[in-house]
């Protein structure tokens, strides 16, 4: 909403208060001031000139030689709009000027004449193209003649005013009109609002007489009032009107369709005119479109309609798009002579569909979808007729003809102090109380313990008496409400076990050198099946997707991340170790909402660990990878049930993947992305992993008890195996556990080695296993016994030999 | 004889004196102090001493045995430091090259600015909860008071999975959960974050998601003053101590009185500059007391409680904290802005 501060004077004194104030004010008011536009701002030496001769340029057929008195000089300015050669008051930028768009005017020789200044166009003074008026277009501004030669050219345009910008809430419709800001300016300055005049004359026929009005369903149109006016005459409106309805932002077009935008803009109701003679028909019928009718609007579109969109016809065609834009058949042109103004009230839900379906959202459709005064209907048709009376010449025919009638709106709300108190945290007494209820214009009833107060028609926003307190509040200033703080029951904020847990994987990925990143839920049909844990889960799909990118809910992390990945390697960002944690989605059938299952995702790629001075690279691989993954299990409390199986998937590497299990359930996979893969998707050789996170955090158990500290020695023993290449370390260390019975404290892989001292497709692997006995120390001949056993396991299970 | 070994011990002094070497000095002690050496024949010789001089002389040998031996070792412990000396300098390095890294990652700065605004509520007595990202209109919408005609609906246009299940446009329906599930019993006191959704063309200011904490705090007797003193304490710990707060008129479906909070700007001071657009002040976000609706349809009497519900966009903050000009960096995760935040 563009609020003039000039405009605004005619309904509220505004002497002492600057545009700034205002603005202050008002955002502290609650309606908020985005910004303040002063389009004149560094304009000087824009002034009336009167063209007192011209004459074409000898050299130019399209340019005029124009001599202006300036009040205290005539000078010559040459001009190339074709109104030049016979205007009389212009407007004149005098050499030196600053012209929006840093334009500075210059005295110049044009083809051998002199020109000093320039005579303006309106866009040329920073007026917006779109808003000048079409036959406006190129050509310079024409003054009336009571604009005063030499005097501040600016002033008289009006374009030295300064405009309010304010960003409404959708609840403030009552402030889609100079008199709802100017009632809230009034309340907050307590000074007096002036109403517009709205006495016209009246002619002795009766507009009854000329039309009727049908309205078919009375749920859509709950008010129909139609106006004649005879004998009116289409020209361009008063400049001042013109300059206002720029300020807010409208095109002026005539005189007629002015007005109504005009009277709009003052009081918020949406009015339309309609050419009278070619209106088709001395009867107004509204109803619902019929399926598939279609109608041309103002702006020359054809328009298919439906039965959710209301007309106004001719009791055959329709002439409107109720409170959207009107039929191009009975539009107000040139020669129209006589003219039906509507004043209605349409049903804001259709309205605003309709607008919405037809991409017709106009300044129109907006104050009807957010609701109107109820009383202001009517007095908007008086005060359109008594513009229309003084500015088009308009003979205004007796009365309205109506259908329906007007809502009462006479909202009555009780509320007492105490439940303004208590609310706030304030100490109000009565007699303030009751000035701000005064001030906000409404009706306010002692009944002893409390009010009974009476709402304008003009707010529909106030419905309830907590609506009552912050109305209370803001002309009190929020500002004046005291700090305090909650008494209640204390108690220990906490966060949850599931909380803590995701924070220490957090932190530990973190610490293991990961960056976190976030991506995006939504993603392709294609990607959303890569790297699923579920094979044959379906997507859960938008219902109308903004691209094909942003289809379907993501069922795995990774195709998100790899995307990251791309993103950093294409800006030679090369060692990358990634992680995200988030939900995938999941179809649950029978089930409204899907499943949405938390995981952890992991990519890296590149150096693990950069070039140094003291060591060369370490680039990634598996090992990384899984390094992570079992650190993390540890960390989540997962010390016993966790295995690895190699894995087949699709999008990876069939010879280093490997599927996570813990206690017997796969819970997510490991491995390096498929060459193939990595090499249609412009990947560097990327390692990977994905858990589903859920399994992972389980409850933290608060019985854990510590291990005493041996006190007898441990013993370790090492040695190494030679088995097939094929054999895998797990199996060779699950045989060795089996073997070692009760006093094996640890067994761990310190070398693996394949190689030209063994028989191809062999390996060994040595082993340190440590020993304990937390009763008594373990003899030699002890160890030497359970050793053999090993070894002899080894030989029968895995054909393994000891290696010497 | 004593005479003698007084010159012995002279002599072996000016030996040890003038050893070059450890060697050289065990060598004057096999001279001097071994089983052939002179002082071992002195004693040997003292047979033919008489009884009075035996007890003299062979002191006296002790002695100067003694002295021989201390004059021994001051030069071994003198070469022993020396060598030590110079394996030490042997063993100097460049103190100034770069140690063997270890490297940490980052939290993306999403995540932290959510961990630090939770450990504030936390200590406020909080608790944090979450609730799905695909939700029921019933929760998302109907329940905040926003019935399906409501023009309100259009300022968070909505990626629906079907008629009636969307992507959370904001985390507000976890309050409605959340009091749903206490079944009119309070006090509730909880904040939600967590990832949202809107229909919106990603720009440099815009995102189709983004992440929101919002919180509410119903209880008995709760005052719009409370909310004032709440935000002062949380806007003083997360931006400073410096800074203040004012409360805007504003409107929201689901509070009434409703208020925009702004926050005194960091920048300028209050002054006005141009991160705060010449005002002074910087909207962080938006609040009021739970309207009574709000808590009728979830459950509670508003006869009885009351309570403030607040909402704040987590990109915002993490913008304005870290001075980060466009919102898509948040998701493209290039590792030259993620890895800025391992501190944080
Ligand atoms: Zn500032």
């Amino acid at each position: 909403m563009l609020v003039s501060y000039q405009w605004l004077q005619d309904y509220v004194d505004l002497s002492g208060v600057s545009p700034e104030e205002v603005a202050e004010l008002l955002t502290r008011g609650g309606l908020e001031v985005d910004h303040i536009h002063r389009y004149h701002d560094g304009m000087d030496g824009v002034v009336v000139g009167k063209i007192t001769d011209s004459g074409p340029h000898p050299d130019a057929d399209k340019l005029t030689i124009c001599q202006v008195d300036l009040g205290d000089k005539t000078t010559q300015i040459i001009c190339g709009a074709t109104n030049a050669p016979k205007a009389n008051k212009v407007v004149v930028a005098k050499p030196g000027t600053v012209l929006p768009g840093n334009r500075t005017i210059e005295a110049t020789e044009i083809r051998g004449h002199k020109s000093e200044g320039m005579i303006c166009a309106l866009d040329e003074l920073g007026v917006s193209e779109n808003l000048v008026a079409k036959e406006q277009h190129d050509l310079i501004i024409e003054l009336p003649d009571d604009a005063e030669v030499g005097s501040d050219a600016l002033e008289y345009l009006g374009l030295n005013d300064v405009v309010l910008e304010i960003d409404l809430t959708p609840n403030r419709s009552d402030a889609l009109s100079m008199l709802g800001v100017a009632y809230d300016i009034s309340a907050l300055l307590d000074r007096p609002i002036k109403v517009p005049e709205i006495e016209h004359g009246a002619v002795r026929k009766n507009a009854i007489d000329q039309v009727s009005v049908t309205v078919e369903a009375g749920v859509d149109v709950p008010y129909y009032g139609a106006k004649v006016i005879n004998k009116v005459t289409i020209e361009p409106s008063p400049l001042w009107m013109q300059m206002r309805l720029v300020a807010a932002g409208m095109r002026p077009v005539n005189n007629v369709v002015d007005i109504t935008n005009y009277v709009m803009l003052e009081t918020g109701q949406p009015l339309h005119a309609f050419d009278y003679d070619r209106f088709g028909s001395k009867e107004i019928v509204t109803r619902r479109a019929y399926p598939g009718e279609t109608m041309t609007t103002l702006d020359e579109q054809v328009r298919t309609l439906n039965e959710e969109d209301i007309v106004i016809t001719n009791g055959n065609t329709p002439t409107a798009l109720a409170g959207v834009m009107g039929g191009a058949s009975c539009e107000v042109i040139e020669t129209t002579e006589s003219i039906l103004l509507e004043a209605a009230q349409f049903d804001p839900v259709r309205v605003r569909n309709t607008a919405k379906r037809t991409n017709l959202r106009s300044e129109s459709s907006t104050r009807f979808e957010k609701g109107l005064d109820a009383q202001g209907t009517v007095r908007a048709a008086e005060r359109a007729a008594y513009l229309l009376e003084k500015y088009a010449g308009g003979a205004v025919l007796n009365g309205i003809v109506e259908s329906g009638e007007m809502p009462v709106f006479e909202q009555e709300v009780e509320l007492s102090l105490g439940a303004v108190n208590t609310r706030l945290g304030t100490e109000l007494d009565q007699k303030e109380t009751e000035e701000i209820l005064y001030r906000l214009g409404f009706g306010v009833e002692d009944l002893g313990d409390r009010w009974r107060i009476s709402i304008p028609s003009r707010r529909l926003d106030i419905n309830i008496k907590e609506d009552l307190i912050e109305e209370i509040a803001r002309i009190y200033g929020y500002d004046r409400i005291p700090t305090t703080y909650p008494v209640s029951e204390r108690n220990a904020g906490r966060l949850s076990n599931t909380q803590k847990l995701k924070r220490k994987a957090r932190r530990f990925l973190e610490g293991a050198g990961l960056e976190e990143a976030i991506t995006y839920s939504l993603t392709s049909e294609e990607k959303s099946k890569r790297f699923r844990l579920d094979e044959f889960s379906d997507d859960v799909r938008i219902l109308m997707p903004m691209s094909e990118e942003r289809k379907v809910l993501r069922q795995s992390l990774l195709p998100q991340l790899l995307d990251s990945i791309s993103y950093n390697k294409n800006r030679q960002n090369n060692d990358l170790a990634l992680f995200e944690m988030g939900a995938v989605f999941l179809p649950n059938p029978g089930e409204k909402l899907p499943s949405e299952l938390w995981h952890i995702a992991g990519a890296f790629s590149g150096d693990r660990t950069a070039a140094a001075w003291n060591k060369t690279a370490e680039p990634v691989d598996f090992y990384t990878a899984k390094g992570i993954v079992e650190g993390l299990l540890e960390q989540l409390g997962l010390t016993e049930g966790v295995s690895y199986q190699v894995a087949k998937r699709e999008q990876l590497h069939p010879g280093q993947s490997a599927d996570v299990v813990v206690n017997g359930q796969v819970v997510g996979f490991i491995g390096q992305l498929h060459p193939t893969f990595t090499a249609r998707e412009g990947l560097p050789v990327t390692y990977v992993f994905e858990l589903r996170g859920e399994a992972l955090l389980t409850e933290q158990d608060k019985t854990m008890r510590y291990d005493p500290l041996p006190r007898f020695p441990a013993i370790k023993r090492d040695f190494a195996v030679v088995v097939d290449a094929q054999i895998s370390a797990s199996e060779v260390q699950h045989v060795i556990y089996e073997a070692a019975g009760t006093w094996v404290k640890d067994v761990t892989l310190f070398d693996v080695y394949e190689g030209e001292h063994l028989e191809p497709g062999k390996k060994s692997l040595a082993y340190s296993v440590t020993f304990l006995n937390k009763e008594r120390t373990l003899v030699d001949e002890e160890i030497v016994k359970v050793h053999e056993t090993i070894v002899e396991r080894l030989q029968s299970k895995l054909g393994a030999s000891l290696r010497g | 004889m004593i005479d003698r070994l007084e010159e012995l011990k002279l002599e072996a002094q000016s030996a040890v004196t003038s050893s070059q070497d450890k060697k050289e000095l065990e060598q004057v002690r096999i001279n001097y102090l071994g089983k052939k050496g002179p002082i071992t024949e002195v004693l040997r010789g003292m047979g033919k001493l008489s009884a009075e001089e035996r007890p003299v002389v062979g002191q006296k040998a002790n002695e100067v045995r003694e002295e021989i031996q201390a004059s021994i070792d001051s030069k071994q412990a003198f070469f022993e430091e020396a060598e030590l000396l110079e394996k030490l300098s042997a063993e100097k390095i460049d103190v100034t090259l770069p140690g063997k890294k270890v490297e940490a990652g980052s939290p993306h700065p999403l995540t932290a600015v959510v961990e630090q605004i939770e450990d504030i509520f936390v200590g406020l007595g909080f608790e944090v909860t979450e609730g799905p990202e695909v939700e029921l209109d019933y929760y998302n919408f109907e329940m905040m008071n926003l019935p399906a005609d409501h023009p309100a609906r259009d300022m968070q246009d909505t990626f629906y999975v079907s008629e009636d299940t969307l992507l959370r446009t904001q985390t507000s329906p976890v309050q409605a959960r959340t009091l749903q599930a206490a079944k009119g019993e309070g006090p509730v006191r909880i904040i939600c974050p967590g990832k949202v959704y809107r229909r919106d063309e990603d720009d440099a200011t815009h995102s189709h998601q983004f992440m929101q904490i919002e919180g509410l705090y119903v209880d008995k007797h709760v005052r719009m003053s409370d909310l004032k003193g709440v935000f002062d304490t949380f806007v003083k710990e997360y931006f400073g101590s410096d800074r203040a707060i004012r409360l805007r008129p504003s409107y929201f479906p689901f509070t009434e009185p409703s208020a925009e909070i702004d926050v005194s700007c960091g920048v300028c001071g209050g002054d006005g500059c141009r991160v705060c657009k010449q005002s002074g002040w910087i909207e962080v976000l938006g609040s009021g007391m739970v309207h009574p609706r709000v808590l009728e349809m979830n459950g509670f009497d508003p006869d009885v409680y009351s309570g403030f519900a607040f909402g704040m966009g987590v990109e915002r903050f993490a913008m304005l904290k870290y001075g980060i000009d466009d919102i898509r960096h948040f998701y493209t995760n290039d590792t030259r802005f993620l890895s800025q935040f391992k501190h944080v």
